[in-house]
């Protein structure tokens, strides 16, 4: 029998993926991506936890967090493209300009 | 058979989610992170919730994955490694990924023991709000404030995104000045 615990568990393995990638690589598309799975796993445990009480609450945050990550998506990769044009590198570790 | 299709849907997901950390070229990361998305829809529909199983795959796979995509196959720059990278496992190197492997390893390990000691939490109750009227009610009367807060920040994004992409061109600058 699958209950909520399933899917929570489901869930935090798929955000601890997400948080592994964004420091395991080295490519700034790549961590964005990993970013993607954490909000993903987090939508997980929203419509998990709606289905469980009954409500729409959980379906309608979803909507939000899927505008946020649209919105995420777009300024990040917006900020990629223009990183690339200046350095011809995805590696953050060649934007170190900043650092001390 | 709704069990079988959870571990199903929950082992494509957590594979293909691992294969996309793992790909060195992003291309086959994205595409790897599409098939997630899809199981991730399966599990929504196991969950009573086939509008955010619809919007999953036509926002999330269909119009967010492939601006990441335009964006890998503008940059044209898959391969980012140097001789250090290829030669040295990411999950071995010293300094701050090592200890962000360690840090997922044990925020994984900690939620799950959690998840394990807390009470069972029993079968999905009967009630379950599946239509999308309802939903589409409940977002326009209750949730109406942060849905119009949410235009705004799709617009704050559309604006942004345009200037931070925009190429300045050189005459432009002198004329307009920065």
């Amino acid at each position: 029998m699958v209950t909520l615990n399933h899917y929570l568990i489901l869930s935090a393995i798929l955000f601890a993926i997400g948080t592994a990638g964004v420091f395991v690589r080295r490519n700034l598309i790549t961590i964005l991506l990993s970013i993607e799975i954490m909000l993903n796993a987090v939508n997980l445990t929203f419509v998990a936890f709606g289905r469980a009480l009954g409500s729409a609450d959980g379906q309608i945050i979803v909507f939000f967090v899927m505008t946020v990550a649209a919105a995420e998506a777009a300024v990040g990769l917006a900020i990629v493209i223009s990183l690339f044009r200046h350095r011809e590198s995805l590696n953050p570790d060649s934007f170190a300009s900043l650092k001390w | 058979m709704n069990d079988i299709a959870f571990y199903l849907f929950g082992a494509f997901a957590i594979g293909a989610s691992l294969l996309v950390i793992a790909q060195r070229n992003p291309i086959y990361s994205v595409l790897l992170l599409i098939g997630s998305f899809g199981a991730l829809s399966g599990l929504y529909v196991l969950l009573d919730a086939p509008f955010v199983a619809v919007i999953q795959i036509i926002v999330y796979a269909g119009a967010i994955m492939v601006l990441f995509l335009f964006v890998v196959m503008l940059l044209n720059a898959p391969h980012e490694d140097t001789d250090y990278d290829a030669r040295v496992h990411p999950l071995l190197r010293p300094g701050p990924m090592r200890f962000g492997a360690f840090l997922a390893l044990v925020f994984a390990i900690e939620l799950w023991w959690a998840l394990a000691r807390g009470r069972d939490t029993g079968a999905f109750p009967g009630g379950s709000v599946t239509s999308v009227s309802a939903i589409g009610k409940s977002l326009f009367t209750d949730y109406a404030f942060p849905f119009e807060v949410t235009s705004i920040l799709i617009l704050v994004a559309m604006v942004g995104a345009v200037v931070l992409a925009r190429r300045d061109h050189p005459d432009r600058r002198e004329r307009g000045g920065a």
